[in-house]
Parts: C-alpha cells; structure tokens; sequence
C-alpha cells in the first residue's frame, strides 16, 4: 500500500477541515471493506485517510414519527440489523444491509461507505432509492441535500467535491401500510456482489397501491430509479398481473453488461424476476401493517 | 509524512501497545509486529475469514482494519480462546474431537468466528452456525466436520 | 504379509486426536509465512501485464535506488540450462522451462508471469518497489484455449516445440505438446452392435486447487554455500531437488525444511519461490521471506486444465457398453505438462470394454502451467464419460447404478491402459451406494423448485513412490515415528496409529515427527494419496524393524534365542528359559544394558499399489426462473482398503467432495479479450462456502488391498472425481436439460426460463 496518514477526528467540524485542506487527497474510513482493498490495488490511492467513525453525528439511528429516519453514514450494518425499529419500519433497507459480505464484513461496513464507494452493484442504493432517501452532505461551507438515485454519477464516482462528506440519510417516515423489501442475485448463497439488485417500497391503501418506488441495482453504470415502472403501479392493485409490467417496464431501463458476474441477456431477466418477487414480498408485507 | 503510530490496545486481555505505520493492517501488527500468528492471510480482501479476530466482542477480518484503528479498543485472537495452560475451550476440544481440521490453515479463523457466535447465540440452529460461519473459507473439509464440531461444542458449552 | 481380513487392530480403525491438533487450534502451529528470522528481508515479485509479449528490456535502477530495497533479480541471475525431460523422482521436468516459468526469459507467456524481483526491508517497500521497475514489452497475440491453440495460425508460444507421440516425427512449429492414444478392439464393430449411441461434446473451465494458504518460501543462505530453505510444501526432497535442478547446484547444499502447510492438493509440489529466495539470500546475506498474495496465486501458480473433450459411447439393449471413443484436448498452460495422460487412463476405469480409443492431446495455451490438482486429469474426463453413461443408460431404461454394474469392472479387468486389476472394490461402491439411505429415500419436494437426483462414478490409479521411515524407541517405553512426508490431512496420525499398532502402544504413546532433507532418508511428496499407503508401508516396516532388534536385545538380557522371543501386545516375552516376559517399557529402561538404543529404519518403493474408486448420489434443486443450483443432498460410497483413521478419511472424502461442487457449479478462470485474468480473488472465485453445501454423507467401503501389509489403500484423490457428471446428471433429471459445461449452469447459458 501507499503511505499515508491517519487522522481520526472526534467532532464533525474537525473532520470537516481536515477535509477541507486536503481536498482530493483525502477518503473518509468507515468499514474499510472497499477503501483498504482499492488501496492494495492502488486503484485508489489517498494520502489522508480520515477515520470518522467517532463523529458522534455519523453515528445517529434516530427515528421520528413525523420527520422519519435519520441515520448516520457511519453506523455500521450489525446496528442496523440489531435495531427493532429499524427491522420494523424500514425491512428492505435493513436486509440490504445486512446482505452486505460475510458477517466479518456486516460487522464494520455501513450503509454510508456502501453508497459512498460509488458500485453500481451496491446492496443498499436500491433500497436506499426505493424509500426516497435523501442524503445530507456537509463541508465548511454548510450542508446540501442530495436525492439517493442521483449520489452515484458513474462506476466509482459520487457527486461528492472535495472537502465534502457524506454526514446522514433522512428517510420519511413509512405510512400505514408501507414496506420496503431488497432482494439480489447472487451464484453462491453469500459472500458474492450482486448480479442484479432490486429493492422496492410500496404502500397500500386497502388493494390499491398509493405509492410505489423500484430501485435496480447492477444494471447500469449507476443504481437506477424505475421511475416509470415505478408510477404504473400507482393508483392499481399489486396484482400479478400489474406486478409483471411493472416488471416488464424495469426490465427497459436496465442498461447491463456481460463481465464475469453474469452476461446482458441474464441480467435484463433477472431484472424481470426479482421487480416481480420483490414487489410481491414488499405488497405482502405492506398488507401487515 | 509516513511516521508511525503509537497504538495502545487490550489483547486477549492484557495491555499492548505498539507502533506501527498507518498502512499496516491489524494483521500485519497481529502476526509481524506483536508476533501473534495465529490469524493467518488468505485473500487480503475479506473473502476468506483466515484472519479473524474479535474487536470489542464482534469478529472482523483483521486484514481490513488498519493498525491505528486498533486504539483503545479490545482484541481478541485464537490464542486467547483457551483461557490457561492446560485447558482447552469446548470448541478447540471438539474441533478436535471431531477432526474439524485437515491442513488447519482455516481453524485459527473458523475457531475465532465461532467463538464469536456462540457467545452471541449459545443454541444455534445448524442453519446460523452455517450463516455464521459463512465468512471462513475451508477447502480441506466441506465444513461438515465444522459444523458438527461447533454444535456439539453450543451442547457442552450450555451444559446440555 | 498379514492376512489382513482376520486381522483384528487395536489402534487402526480407531479416532484418536491427531498428534499436532492441539498446536492447530491454538494458533501455534507454524506455517512458512509464520517463519521470521532476525534481519529478514521481504520478496515481491514483478509480474506480466500482458498475456504473451516479447520482453525489450527490464530497466531495475529506479527499483535499486528506492531506499529499504537490498536486491533485484531478473533470469539473468539465473544459470542456463538445457532444454529436455529429466527423470526427477516422480516427476518429469523440463529445467529449461522451470526456470522461465520462474523468472521469463526473453518472452512473457501469460498475464502474471514472474519478469523480476525484489527484496526490501519491509514487504510495503518490496511492493513499491517492483512498480518502479521498468518494462518494455511487444505484446503478441495470443491463445486462450487448446481447440484455438490447436488450428493453423495460432499463435505459437514456444517455437523450439514439436508434438511428441505422433506415429511420424514433425517438424512443425506447434502448440500440441504431445498427444497419446489407448485403444484396443473394433471400435466400428462396436458401435454397429449398438442400439442406442450418445455422442456429445463438452467443455471444462481451468480451476484451481484453491488453497488458503497461499505459497510461501523462507531462504538463509551462508557463506559456505549452504542454504536453509522454509517453505509450506508438498515435498521437502522434491522442492530441494527441484531447486537444485534449476539453480545448478548440488542438492546437498540445500537444506529443506518443511514447514506445516495450508493445502496443498497437487499445487505445492512445484516451486515458485524457493529460488527467488535463495538467489536474494546471497546477493544480500540476509535471509529472505516471499509471499503471495492471493491475486497471484490465482495468476501465477498451477490451476488445473481446462479442456474440450468429445466423448461417443454405443450401449446394446442389455445394458452392454459396446464402444467407447473418447477425444480430449487439455490445456497445459504456459509450458507442456497437462494431466491428459491420467485423464484417458483413468477415464473409463471403472468399466469392462472390448472396444475402446482414447485420444488425448496436451496444448500450451497462454494461460500458467498447470499443476497437479487431485487426480489430475480425472475430473475433465470423468464429467464426459459418466454423463453420457447416465444418458445411456436412461435412453435404454436401466438404472445409473445397474447400469454401470453390469459393465463394471472387478478383478481381472482390463483397464483402458491395458494393465488388469487386481482386487478392487467398485461394484462394492455401487451397492452401498443403491442401498444407501439417500438412494432409497424418496426425492424430497421443494416448494417453488425443481428437483433431481443423479449418480456418477469414478476412478484414481493412486501411488507409490519412495518413503523413508525411522522408528525409535523411548527410554520410557514410547516410540518416535519420523518420516519426511508433510501432513495435509491428517497422516501424522495415521503414520503413528500404524507404528502404534506394530509395537502394541495407544495411539499417543507415539510421537510422529515430519522431517527435513537433512533428518530422515529420501521421501517424494505428499501426493498421489500415497502417503497413508507408502510412507505408512516404510513405517510398518520399521516398527517391525524395531520389533525385531527388541526382541534380540531380550534375547540378550535373557540369555535365550532371538527364535525363543516373541513380541506381542506391547509385551516381550521368552517361550523357553523360564517364561519371562516384559513390557516394552521395562525393556526400554534396560536397553542401555542390552546392547544399546532400538531405532528401526526402512526405505523403500512399494509396490502393490491398490486403486480405488467411488460412486456418488447427488439430490439437487434447481429454480427455474433463476438457473440457480443447490446442493441438497449428497452421498459418497469409495472404497477405502483400510480406513487407519476413519475420521480423516471421511474428511477426504468431504473435502474432494466439496472442491467436486465448485469446480461444478461456480469456478473458473474467467479471462477477458486481452488475456488477462479478471477474478482474481476470492470474491469472484467463487468457492463454496459453508451455506453452499450440507453435510456429505461418506461410506466407506474396505476392500483391503492385498498388496498392502494392512490393507490400505489411497482414499484423497479419488473424491473429486465423479461430483461434476454426479450433478450435472442431477439436474438433467430435475429440468431436463443435459448441461455440457463446468461450470453449469453459466451465467451466460441459463435457459432463462425454458425449463
């Protein structure tokens, strides 16, 4: 690996001028799980490596019935599984999450590093995208907002400037009879990155669906809002039938390629498949709520 | 600019401190620095579990934790788990018992992640010890001696 | 010879603990990358980026100025040596090509092939380092696969080569290394006798053995020319031998000491290092560590062929194979020495043919030499011929496992190489396997999948080669057994339960030591699943050795005739002179009184080689809509001789098993247009996990070998072999298609809901 220095900041306005003079010299070190590994391959090469894993506001799970979830880029999959209200209100994000790597992994790396890192394949964009998250980006010179389905802007590359990092994603409060659900891909029962990702959140309103949102993974160079696929499900029953052309519709935006995890033709299919089962997963669960 | 690092941490409960230079990974301090080489290299990319260790009750692949990371917090690694000389843990014991290893490159990690798991979860069904374990790559064995070996030990460990 | 069948054990058969497991699972065992010595320098080595290029020049100085680095090598650090096929012990090597495949000479033959190295005071160094070198390269084009590799106008990775084995002599420039071919009979007679025929063609990824620990070498060299070498090998005498080959230099000179090893599985007989070491060690004085990474283990080490193999079998209504004809082109890598010739020799073993022809060729592809791989050759070939006897067998409506017993192959047959079996165990395995519990049950249900069940044979030849063995006796009455074989999996014990047995000891009242090059008498690999069988045969014979010498130093203490001593049970004793009798102990204790210490001692070549074979029952589902395969239930019936330790040997079975799933359904070299080598790690290398298989269900089935004193017979290999054809057989009865592939399904292939 290539030298560097280690810094590891205890407030935020301390990591945020330490970003600030260093610019694109430096990466923010949650999990280490992608940043230590594109290091050894210096595919990214910081000289700074800035710790933030002790910034009390990257730690935050706080949920409100009015304003809904904030949850902190660092905090880590583990809590997140762990944590009854978020298994209850927010599922889908939760099993994203906890899809991530062995539980080596889910043990350090966090919904924040995973988005951060810029994968197109990444587990929790879809379901991030799914729930209309926002994340909050802060630097010296204040904070902005960013919708999740536009952090990434291609493979490895977010819409972060330097000096800037990623603080907290805010995420509204699910309505009666919500849920999210991800499901992915994978040729192994774990440890694999997805051949495709799907992550959708719906919410009923006796049969009909009143708001649906389809979240694709790993079939284009960045994760994808299913916008259209999403709004033709508003105002119907998630019904099979509705489902599969929504389905259908998810299929036309996906945009794969062939690489050693899986060809074009397989991956627009499984896009088919999985919009379709997580649909009905997210509709069923909605129902219990 | 690469100066080194003062790190002071618990190891298999006893005080440590060392330095270490920032690229140094918690396996490079584990087994080059402090001379603990239990915790094995296999992939250097979180793919094998061989260098597992517990950081504050929770199993982690060593190898993405850089050295510095290890400040203050509590450590723990396969030659730990046997608490004195003579003795070993149930799960060293049935590894053992039931030859859960063949090359034995893979126990040190495997023993360390299991450890961590029942700790968490004293009766786990077949199906979480898999889950668990999921992270340890073995070639040697197919894991079925593994398995059996961790829920023998989840039976003694719980008196049963 | 013992008649093995009456023969009642004490220790063989039992489980001990194995004698270094507690040194396993604490963490203390020490492994060649666990080896530090003071002042030790780290070794990294600078690799091809290009697949087949011409190397221009290799500028080091940049590399030589970067403070930490004490020395550079390159191949012209290396001696020259003559191209040709020296005898080495077991192995056939080629000095010429081991040494470009150490450090390329003037062309780079695949992505990852060692150009230089370097050695620094810290292996972060050593890594900056190496990325300072330069390199000019003229890339060629080049060939991935061996049907490719084969046609006219392939590019040509070695321009000196000629294919050997062909009936005349060519002067051709061309990939084929060498081809072989068995046949006997009227193969068109045979097919006219057929009533159904099967002809189908396959193909088979490069995989590799895959294991954790990746290579390793430690080298101190001293100023009187002699070197200590650490390293997690295979084999102490073959690294050394193989060292000494390629650096020119007397094999004395070098000392090998064996390291406990992370795996091996035929991977680790080759070196890679141990001269990179060596060389630095001298240039600096100081000793010098490598170790590689995972990337270039998968990269730059031995994986096994890929191969395409084309495979015609005609059957008669009676359930008769009538002909067999067999075509396989294996990928060899960089440098010849595929395993093809084992993969025609063992692939029709299990079966009793008039009329047979098996052609194999052995093709260079710009891909890394491969190595051995658990019977090498086996699995390609197996994967062909057991499917196509599956589909023959239900096109003519008999039972996978009826069918194979009515053309299975028992003492007296004749096998594909010619030579006939003696006593073997194969339709032994058939039958435990149809009358195992898997096979009898019904096929479980699974909501929302498809389900299938499948069988397939298969056979290895095993090995014998040389062991040495010394077996001395403790003052208190306990025995040392040495002998120069690393343990993978478990054979310190057996070698110990064997000695055990002999002189009527517990199983750890025997202390088994691994030896280095210096310590015992020449010993060739561990391998071949010969160690049980081989080097437990040298120490079989010298624990009688010692047996004998105890009994004429009772003899001595006694007064009487060696004749009139007999030793049983660990108990000495005189039929004559008064009846007296001692304990092994007791007459330890006098020893020094009764003409001095007791060491047994035997060196040999075994014969009687017993080979086994396995048949194994496989219960998948698959889901339709995603292609994806599961493994949920599996049995493995093999004939075992002499199970010495049960439990290691199931787990041989388990583990040739599981390493069978992968290789089936998810490994693979996966190069892209330029050939370069894309999954190179463990992310998508994709091997099984623990939530990728159940628990294997192992059967072991003892028909002793007669050509051994105990009955054993080699059990590692065997397992590996018919997994591939086994699963593919399953899913063809679950959705109805017969994959031809490994790994299947492909991601690429997936009948994408045409279930």
């Amino acid at each position: 690996m290539q030298a560097f220095t280690y810094e590891a900041p205890r407030s935020l306005d301390q990591a945020l001028s330490l970003f600030g003079s260093t610019g694109d010299n430096a990466r923010a070190l949650v999990g280490g799980t992608d940043l230590l590994i594109q290091m050894r391959a210096a595919t990214r090469q910081p000289t700074v490596i800035v710790d933030v894993k002790s910034i009390p506001e990257l730690q935050i799970i706080s949920f409100d019935p009015q304003s809904g979830l904030r949850l902190g880029a660092a905090v880590s999959s583990v809590r997140i599984y762990e944590d009854k209200m978020m298994q209850d209100k927010y599922p889908g994000l939760t099993e994203a999450a906890w899809l991530i790597g062995s539980v080596q992994i889910k043990h350090r790396c966090s919904v924040g590093g995973n988005l951060c890192n810029g994968s197109p394949a990444a587990d929790t964009p879809p379901a991030l995208i799914a729930l209309g998250a926002e994340c909050v980006i802060a630097s010296t010179k204040g904070t902005r907002t960013v919708k999740a389905e536009d952090f990434v802007v291609s493979p490895g590359r977010t819409v972060l400037q330097p000096g800037e990092i990623l603080v907290e994603f805010r995420i509204p409060a699910p309505k009666p009879h919500s849920a999210d659900c991800y499901q992915r891909f994978i040729p192994r029962n774990e440890m694999d990155i997805a051949v495709v990702g799907v992550g959708a959140a719906v919410t009923l309103n006796g049969d009909t669906c009143t708001s649906a949102r389809i979240g694709l993974g790993a079939v284009a160079p960045t994760p994808l809002f299913a916008k259209a696929a999403s709004d033709s499900l508003v105002g119907k029953p998630l019904n099979e039938q509705n489902i599969a052309a929504a389905a259908t519709l998810a299929q036309q935006i996906a945009v794969p390629i062939t690489d050693m995890r899986g060809t074009v033709d397989y991956r627009k299919h499984m896009v088919g498949v999985l919009t379709r089962r997580v649909l009905t997963e997210a509709a069923a669960r909605a129902k219990k709520k | 600019m690469s100066g080194k690092v003062h790190v002071e941490a618990t190891l298999n409960g006893e005080q440590v401190e060392f330095l270490c230079e920032p690229r140094q990974s918690a396996l490079e301090v584990l087994r080059d620095v402090l001379g603990f080489t239990g915790a094995k290299e296999g992939c250097l990319t979180g793919d094998c579990g061989a260098c597992s260790m517990v950081m504050d009750g929770r199993v982690v692949c060593s190898c993405l934790v850089l050295g510095p990371e290890m400040q203050g917090h509590t450590i723990e690694t396969v030659e730990g788990i046997a608490k004195d000389g003579e003795k070993l843990h149930p799960l060293q014991q049935k590894f053992l018992e039931h030859a859960a290893l063949q090359c034995g490159i893979c126990t040190p990690g495997f023993l360390v992640a299991a450890k961590a798991l029942l700790d968490k979860n004293p009766k786990p069904t077949e199906h979480e010890v898999r889950f668990g374990l999921a992270g340890n790559l073995c070639r040697c064995t197919g894991y079925d001696k593994i398995v059996r070996a961790v829920m023998d030990a989840a039976a003694v460990m719980q008196g049963r | 010879m013992a008649t093995v069948q009456e023969a009642k054990f004490k220790v063989i058969g039992t489980r001990p603990i194995r004698h270094d497991g507690v040194d396993k699972v604490t963490g203390r065992a020490k492994y060649g990358a666990d080896i530090s010595l003071p002042g030790l320098l780290h070794g990294k080595v600078l690799r091809s980026p290009h697949a087949h290029a011409k190397i221009k020049s290799i500028d080091v100085s940049a590399a030589l100025k970067l403070p930490g680095v004490k020395a550079v090598l390159t191949s012209a650090d290396f001696p020259k040596l003559q191209s040709g096929v020296v005898p080495m012990g077991e192995l056939a090597m080629n000095p010429h090509y081991m040494s470009m495949n150490l450090l390329a000479h003037d062309k780079v033959l695949y992505d990852g092939h060692p150009v230089a190295a370097v050695a620094a005071t810290n292996p972060h160094i050593a890594e900056e380092a190496i990325r300072l070198i330069k390199v000019e390269y003229e890339v060629l084009p080049h060939v991935l696969d061996a049907e490719s590799a084969m046609k006219e106008g392939a590019p040509i990775l070695l321009p000196e080569l000629r294919t050997s084995g062909t009936p005349e002599k060519s002067d051709k420039q061309t990939n084929v290394a060498s081809q072989v071919r068995f046949a006997r009979g009227d193969l068109e007679a045979g097919f006219k006798a057929a009533d159904v025929i099967v002809e189908r063609e396959f193909n088979t990824a490069m995989v590799h053995q895959g294991y954790i620990e990746p290579h390793n070498a430690v080298a101190q060299y001293n100023p009187d020319g002699q070197t200590t070498i650490w390293t997690s090998t295979q084999g102490a005498f073959t690294a050394r031998d193989q060292c000494a080959l390629v650096l020119n230099i007397p094999a004395s000179s070098i000392k090998v000491i064996p390291a406990e090893i992370g795996g091996g599985f035929g991977g680790k007989i080759g070196i890679y290092l141990e001269p990179l070491a060596l060389l630095m060690s001298k240039k600096t004085g100081k000793p010098v560590k490598l170790v590689m990474s995972r990337g270039e283990v998968l990269r730059a080490t031995g994986p096994t062929s890929g191969s395409h193999i084309r495979v015609k079998m005609g059957a008669n209504k009676k359930g008769e194979i009538t002909a067999a004809q067999i075509w396989m082109a294996y990928e060899a890598g960089a440098f010849p020495g595929s395993p093809v010739g084992a993969g025609c020799m063992t692939v029709l073993a299990p079966y009793n043919l008039e009329n047979l022809q098996i052609d194999g060729f052995d093709v260079v592809v710009n891909r890394p030499k491969t190595a051995a791989y658990r019977a090498p050759g086996a699995t390609n070939a197996a994967m062909g011929a057991e499917t196509v006897i599956d589909e023959l067998a239900e096109k003519l409506g008999f039972d996978p496992i009826e069918f194979r017993r009515i053309n299975g192959a028992k003492e007296g047959t004749a096998q594909p190489a010619g030579p006939k079996f003696l006593r073997i165990g194969y339709l032994e395995t058939l039958d435990a396997a149809k009358n195992s519990e898997h096979y009898k049950s019904p096929l479980p249900k699974v909501d929302g999948r498809l389900v299938g069940r499948g069988v397939a044979s298969g056979f290895w030849f095993n090995a014998g080669f040389q062991s040495s063995a010394t077996v001395n006796i403790n003052t208190d009455g306990t025995a040392n057994v040495v002998t120069g074989s690393p343990d993978i999996g478990g054979s310190r014990a057996s070698c110990a339960m064997i000695a055990a047995e002999v002189l009527g000891l517990k199983a750890e009242q025997v202390h088994p030591v691994v030896a280095d090059t210096e310590s015992i008498g020449h010993t060739d690999m561990t391998g071949g699943s010969r160690v049980t069988f081989a080097t437990g045969y040298a120490v079989y014979e010298a624990a009688q050795d010692a047996v004998n010498q105890l009994k004429q130093r009772a003899a001595t203490l006694w007064k009487a005739k060696p004749d009139d001593v007999v030793y049983q049970d660990g108990v000495v004793s005189c039929t004559t002179n008064g009846h007296e009798s001692m304990t092994l102990r007791e007459l330890a204790g006098r020893l020094p009184r009764a003409g001095g210490p007791v060491t047994g001692q035997a060196s040999m070549t075994p014969r009687g080689v017993g080979p086994v074979f396995a048949t194994h029952v496989v219960d998948v589902e698959v889901d339709a809509e995603t292609g994806k395969v599961d493994i949920l239930r599996y049995t493995a019936a093999q004939d075992v001789g002499k199970a010495v330790h049960p439990s290691y040997v199931e787990g041989q079975i388990q583990g040739g098993v599981s390493q069978g799933v992968g290789w089936a359904l998810n490994e693979e070299y996966y190069y892209d247009e330029n050939g370069l080598m894309r999954n190179t790690g463990f992310l998508d290398y994709r091997m099984p996990t623990t939530l990728d298989l159940p628990m294997i269900e192992t059967i072991l089935v003892e028909v002793p070998n007669p050509g051994h004193p105990i009955g054993i017979r080699g059990v590692g290999e065997v397992p590996i072999v018919p997994p591939p054809a086994a699963i593919a057989n399953a899913i063809y009865r679950a959705v109805g298609v017969r994959l031809t592939e490994l790994p299947m399904p492909k991601l690429k292939t997936l009948a994408l809901g045409c279930f």
